[in-house]
């Protein structure tokens, strides 16, 4: 059934049996087929050679020169000289539909989705919206038969899936793309969209329940056998980490880029889209100005909005900005004319800002607010300051109203408190459906969209806390905008806000909150750095802040009052300084001397963090990376080369404090702590260091006077300790440090925070005989021309945990895990960094007695002749063919350990690592990593794996 | 706010329309767009061929503050919805202005976020102001298919959002223009969320829509003619709707890209009597293999069977089926005694009801929707439907030859039934969609079996 819809021809063939139509193609070994196929299909056509690694040789031809020369590439690129030549939909509107059946055939339509980027764009990097807004009845209808006679056809017969077809706009003829025989990213959106659990319902399909058995969550009082259908409109936006991996053009195609997601809800388009704009967290306010392109003309901005990119919907708003007729827009964009028109309203309502300011009285005021306008938005539109804008809305007593998402559009009463915020139309004062209780409430701030850095760890924690405290009798209520998370779950806590993570919407919600029962405070602490951000405003605002004092937040980000404190506790720091203009970094970076650390302030997962060699790596830091200002300053300190780097979470309670977890990392400081590996407990480090770690830990939690959770980053050299960083809040490593160690970490520090100690006699997790090793997995196969090696920024998106008796096992797992399957035989191919040589050696020896063929460029092969092993030299890529990539590609290779040093040398051997990672091959860019990679496959040799459920390590 | 330049060439049916229309160059169409105003000596003709206001031109003054009627709407408000308690909605007119009678009926609502042409087109919506509850109507425009009836018999629209302009390939004309076209009001802005939540709790309230050319608002006036309205119950509104005259039906159902159909090679002849049929259905049954003869809710039995027909079918339609069966029953009860099989839908579901002896009653809910689970009791099967109904059959009143098909998933209330020795079935929601999913389609084919015999 899964090879049905997986299988392109099969899946073809099987639409065409039931009447629905797919992309025309056919195939082709020779030119004249490629003709004859041409003239079947016509122009545009995609060319897809076959058997070709991520579709080199490919592309779209949109004429005869094109389609000859693409087409000739194509069959000489692939092995058995085979092209498709397919009918091309790019730019065609794309849509989706979320099915689910039960096993007597009852078959609904959860949610359709239509996406404002047209085909071409994967649907996970596509700004999308629900419902489908621009079918007629009679076409939505046509595509709902499709989906259910797709789903009969593949064979689905319990569960969710998901249908995505195209519609040619010129004519509506409908083409089915492809179909998701599970549930899937989508129904993970159409779920939160439309209030109706596809998982949820789907498991208990699968099961043997069929729909009208099974009652509609939200309701109560009907059953789950109906159509969710919805009043109001839901605009998810894709967010993007480009700016991780330079070197990939921020082109959006087929394959998807996006690391997460956020949604929004308004009560229109406009609404929701502004507010989804403003969630995102990459310093939009809304339908923010971005900066025209070239010239500014009419052809600079075809040009732009004719490449798809991340902020193609931005610059369709400043086109308009620019006076750039709608048609240009949606000819170059193939947005839907309609998306475009509501971004003209938008613009139409800014230009009268512009012109008359905002205005005195309440209803035209609140029309602009059901626009999505932001007040930071209005602000800056209008040239006042954020507080006079706050200021006259309150005076003129415009506030947001909040409406439930009740799977029903409100035809029965909804017994879940499912919550959006709207300023509904602006003619009438609008009603409000928020009903706050009267109990004890703790409101717990989500983590917003996934990103590099920032993930699902934290929305772990939310949900713990949100768990916790609903059985410690508290009343939870979750603010959060990610589609992706269990937080935004209507069921994990009390009540849900749908909304985006700013100031303005949290401190609403709040307000609206504290009308009736007792707010205890707000949880900022555990979605990362996203509501950390928000704490000052909080404060502020005078909502109470649950646990670590906003004060205190403030010391530890605050790097001259950390420093302070540090040396009040008398403990070690790298040399650092701090810098606001390019020449006072340079005279930080000349006092503690280079490598260099550097950073910009108030940030996570690395961003823009570098290590600097030299004067003029930092002139081109200050020029390139950053910008500077005296609100945000850059962050210097000194880079201890060869260092360990230790992460260390704890609990505390205001009295008493608990170390949870000492993970010694894998590879050396310098790579970014979410991209190293790291093993709990440590296995290098000597128990008096790990007790030294942990009563500076300790010392710190009582200084800040933490209640709730901390992480500290420390690096040790030698033997001295240096503290990197202190996070006064949950840390990536909590749900690893929790699942190791048996010890429900987040739940009892929201249990501390609201006020109820734990026991510290009751947490034994220090004592477990277990190891556990946390690995990093990276998206590096989604981005062609970046290289793989680590660094100061990170890079990874998700983890992975391998759990055994001995550190050289968990690693291993951890390894498995990640989908690097260690060899136990074959060829090692060696090529590192000076530095690295003396530390290699013991490892090729080690792999020379398992049997392991080495193989090394000539620096490296010399060393390793030199203690005694034998080692075939190989070329570099530079001294001749055949060289190493050569070796990699032929599949000679099973095992690579390559390590650089310098500019140079890091472009010289790209191409291995690259190869390494295109054709599967495992590799290494640390000595360190290597060294438990050659562990762990002495390990894999000695014996087979075992499996224990993680409850029989405890 | 005021029109745009562009909403007002959207209006007209794009640049090339608005010159033929206004009776200028498209190049100064050009200009305007370009400057983003239209000069005053244009906007008579403009006023004329859009039926927008004065307020509405881009730069022109607002009547509501220059002319100010016994009571003032908030600043943007252009048209007020007011229900009998006294309660009322300022927001936007659109479509057609109402005049010294402004439209006056029962407040309903309907979830389905798709057909919105269809809707207002149904018949049985006659003597209702429908509220849709997806804020967004209008995004696809209008065209000369999607209709269920050539008039639009609903009293009127609520939606949330303003009208937008039409982004269909199916598109001929802007919604608004196509509402006023047929003297159709509508009121944009208003919480229909609120409302919809009070029409569920409070039962369906009588309200009329005011959207006054001169701006001028008499708000008790309108009160006063919310509250003197004397509701459904006991109106038979299917003799305002029905036919006048007998004619044939041979339209099948629509298909892309070919469009609707014509039905070759009857095999069946059907007498439908229309209370207000929605063409959907008329459609179904020549799919299905019917030459459909369409008869005036008023004809006598003695007509009917003149026609020699295989099948009878009972529309759908508007109002209280009891006024309406005083002179339906009477006819069906003949029909039923000729053994003829007999299909009905809707208002015809609840008329054979009455002829069987059963009583309906007016729900305290309706059900309109697209999203209406039916349980089919014979397979077990579960159907998402499509449902237009405020008023229901009383399942403990059918007499025992009468056997229980379907029932709602929602409510539990009655959705159809069957006789057990003739061929006589019928349902309370609407198979042929229009809008809504096809799952039930499948019964026109039942009724033709039923002729097969």
């Amino acid at each position: 059934m899964i090879e049905r819809a997986e299988d392109r021809q099969k899946f073809r063939d099987a639409m065409a049996a039931i009447g629905i139509e797919s992309p025309k193609s056919q195939i082709a070994h020779t030119m004249e087929e490629a003709r004859a196929a041409l003239a079947a299909i016509g122009l545009p056509a995609v060319i897809r050679p076959s058997f070709t690694l991520g579709g080199t040789g490919g592309g779209i031809a949109y004429n005869r020169e094109e389609f000859e020369r693409i087409a000739a590439g194509g069959l000489a690129a692939s092995p058995v000289s085979e092209i498709l030549v397919e009918e091309s939909v790019v730019g065609w509107k794309e849509f989706e539909m979320e099915v689910v059946r039960d096993r007597a055939d009852n078959c609904i339509i959860v949610c359709s989705i239509e996406n404002v980027d047209p085909m071409g764009i994967h649907t996970g990097d596509s700004i999308t919206v629900a419902p489908a807004l621009t079918l007629t009845d009679k076409e939505y209808q046509r595509m709902r038969d499709a989906s259910i006679a797709c789903l009969r056809a593949i064979g689905v017969d319990t569960g969710g899936s998901n249908v995505q077809f195209a519609i040619n706009p010129a004519d509506g003829r409908m083409l089915i793309i492809e179909m998701n025989p599970r549930v899937s990213r989508s129904s993970a959106l159409a779920s939160k969209a439309t209030g109706f659990p596809i998982a949820k319902i789907a498991a208990k399909l699968a099961v043997g329940y069929t729909l009208d058995e099974l009652a509609n969550d939200i309701t109560k009082t009907t059953p789950a056998s109906f159509e969710p259908t919805i009043d109001y409109v839901v605009v998810k936006i894709p967010r993007f980490t480009f700016e991780k991996f330079p070197g990939t053009p921020a082109l959006l195609t087929t394959s998807m880029k996006s690391v997460g997601e956020a949604m929004a809800i308004g009560r229109s388009f406009a609404e929701a889209l502004q507010k989804g704009l403003r969630s995102m967290e990459t310093g939009l306010d809304g339908l923010d100005e971005v900066t025209p392109p070239g010239d500014g003309g009419l052809d600079a901005f075809r040009a732009a909005l004719s490449t798809p990119r991340p902020d193609r919907l931005l610059m369709a708003a400043q086109a308009l900005r620019a006076g750039i007729a709608p048609e240009e827009i949606h000819r170059a964009t193939r947005f839907d004319p309609w998306f475009i028109a509501e971004l003209e309203r938008i613009v139409a309502a800014e230009r009268e800002i512009k012109a008359a300011g905002l205005p005195e009285e309440p209803h035209a005021f609140r029309r602009l607010k059901a626009l999505g306008f932001s007040d930071a938005r209005l602000a800056r539109l209008s040239g006042r300051t954020l507080a006079e804008v706050e200021a006259l809305r309150r005076r003129l007593g415009v506030h947001p109203v909040y409406k439930r998402i009740d799977t029903c559009a409100g035809e029965f009463a909804s017994a879940t408190p499912y919550l959006y915020s709207t300023y509904a139309t602006g003619y009438g004062e609008p009603h409000c459906e928020a009903e706050p209780s009267a109990r004890r409430k703790v409101v717990i701030l989500g983590g917003g969209p996934n990103r590099i850095g920032q993930g699902i760890e934290f929305d772990y924690c939310c949900v713990h806390a949100a768990y916790a405290l609903r059985e410690a009798g508290f009343e939870t209520i979750m603010i959060n905008c990610n589609p992706e998370t269990v937080s935004t779950d209507f069921d994990t806590s009390d009540r849900l806000y749908f909304e985006p993570l700013t100031a303005e919407d949290v401190i609403n919600v709040i307000r609206r909150e504290s009308e009736s029962g007792e707010l205890m405070g707000c949880i900022v602490q555990y979605g990362g750095q996203t509501p950390l951000k928000l704490s000052q405003a909080l404060a502020r605002a005078g909502i109470p802040i649950l646990g670590t004092s906003a004060e205190a937040i403030d010391i530890a980000e605050d790097r001259e009052r950390f420093q302070q404190l540090l040396r009040k506790l008398s403990l070690l720091q790298p040399e650092n300084g701090i810098a606001r203009s390019a020449a006072e970094a340079e005279q930080v970076a000349e006092r503690i001397g280079y490598p260099v650390v550097i950073r910009p302030s108030y940030v996570l997962g690395g961003r823009a963090m570098e290590i600097v060699h030299d004067r003029q790596a930092l002139a081109r830091y200050m020029r390139e990376a950053v910008v500077v200002s005296g609100e945000s300053p850059v962050l210097i300190d000194r880079y201890l080369a060869d260092a360990i780097e230790v992460d260390v979470d704890c609990l505390a309670d205001g009295r008493n404090v608990y170390v949870a977890g000492v993970m010694e990392h894998i590879e050396e400081a310098g790579i970014h702590s979410g991209d190293s590996a790291c093993a709990l407990p440590p296995y290098s480090l000597s128990p008096a260091l790990v007790a030294e770690l942990r009563a500076e830990t300790e010392a710190l939690a009582r200084a800040l006077g933490v209640v709730g959770l901390m992480n500290v980053q420390y690096a040790i050299k030698g033997e001295a300790i240096y503290v990197l960083e202190v996070n006064p809040r949950a840390s990536r490593t909590v749900p690893f440090v929790a699942k190791a160690t048996g010890v429900p970490l987040a739940k009892l520090g929201a249990l501390a925070m609201a006020g109820i100690p734990f026991d510290p006699a009751s947490l034994r997790g220090e004592a477990i005989r277990h190891v556990a090793v946390k690995e990093a997995v990276f998206p590096f196969a989604r981005f062609p021309n970046v290289d793989v090696l680590l660094g100061p920024e990170m890079k990874s998106t998700g983890e992975v945990m391998g759990l055994d008796v001995s550190f050289e096992r968990a690693f291993l797992k951890a390894q498995l895990a990640a989908g690097v399957n260690l060899p136990a035989e074959g060829t090692v191919f060696l090529s590192v960094k000076d530095a690295d040589k003396e530390a290699l050696v013991p490892l090729a020896r080690r792999l020379a007695e398992m049997g392991f063929r080495l193989l090394a460029t000539r620096g490296t092969a010399a060393r390793l002749r030199e203690a005694g092993l034998a080692v075939t030299t190989v070329n570099k890529v530079l001294e001749g063919r055949p060289h190493c990539v050569d070796a990699i590609r032929s599949g000679e290779v099973d095992l690579v350990i390559n390590t650089v040093a310098g500019a140079q040398a890091v472009s010289d051997s790209f191409d291995i690592r690259r190869s390494a990672l295109n054709y599967g091959v495992p590799h290494f860019t640390t000595i360190a990593g290597a060294r438990a990679a050659v562990h762990a496959i002495a390990e894999r040799r000695a014996g087979t794996l075992e499996v224990r459920p993680l409850q029989g390590y405890f | 706010m005021p029109y745009t330049v562009e909403d007002l060439i959207a209006r007209l049916g794009g640049p090339d329309a608005a010159a033929e229309r206004l009776g200028v160059s498209t190049e100064a169409i050009r200009k305007w767009r370009q400057s983003r105003a239209i000069p005053a000596r244009h906007w008579p003709a403009l006023i004329a061929a859009t039926g927008i206001e004065l307020a509405d031109l881009p730069g022109a003054a607002r009547p509501a503050e220059s002319a100010p009627g016994p009571d003032q709407p908030p600043p943007g408000a252009t048209a007020v919805l007011v229900l009998a308690d006294g309660s009322r909605f300022w927001g936007r007119g659109f479509g057609a202005h109402t005049g010294t009678e402004p439209p006056v009926g029962e407040v309903c609502f309907t979830t389905s976020m798709t057909g919105y042409q269809e809707t207002l087109t149904d018949p049985s919506y006659a003597g209702q102001i429908i509220t849709f509850t997806f804020p967004h109507i209008g995004n696809v425009g209008a065209n000369e298919e999607d209709v269920e009836a050539a008039n639009i018999a609903a009293r009127g629209l609520i939606t949330a959002a303003d009208i937008t302009a039409p982004s269909n390939w199916r598109a001929q004309s802007h919604l608004d223009a196509w509402l006023a076209a047929r003297g159709v009001s509508g009121i944009a802005g208003i919480d229909t969320r609120a409302l919809t939540l009070r029409i569920r709790d409070g039962g369906p309230p009588t309200g009329v829509i005011c959207y006054p050319a001169d701006g001028r608002f008499d708000l008790a006036a309108l009160e006063a003619r919310a509250a003197a309205w004397p509701g459904l119950e006991g109106m038979d509104l299917a003799r305002e709707v029905t036919c006048r005259q007998t004619y044939t039906w041979d339209q099948t159902l629509w298909s892309w890209p070919e469009g609707y159909g014509r039905l070759e090679h009857p095999r069946f002849h059907v007498v439908a009597i229309d209370y207000g049929a929605k063409r959907n259905i008329l459609r179904a049954l020549a799919a299905a293999g019917c030459r459909v003869t369409v008869v005036p809710a008023t004809a006598t039995a003695e007509e009917i069977l003149a026609h020699r027909p295989d099948g009878i079918f009972l529309s759908n339609g508007p109002g209280d089926p009891a006024a309406t069966g005083e002179y339906a029953v009477p006819v069906i009860r003949e029909l039923l005694a000729r053994e003829l099989p007999l299909f009905g839908i809707c208002l015809g579901h609840q008329l054979l009801a009455l002829a069987l002896g059963a009583r309906t009653f007016k729900m305290a809910r309706g059900h309109r929707g697209a999203n209406q689970p039916v349980k089919d009791l014979t397979t077990g099967q579960v159907e998402i439907t499509s449902q237009n109904h405020g008023f229901a059959v009383d399942p403990d009143t059918l007499p025992a030859e009468a056997e229980v098909t379907h029932i709602s998933l929602f409510d539990g209330t009655n959705e159809g039934f069957a006789l057990r020795n003739r061929p006589v079935f019928s349902v309370q929601y609407h198979p042929e969609a229009s809008p809504g999913p096809s799952d039930s389609r499948h019964l026109f084919r039942r009724f033709v079996s039923l002729m097969e015999r």
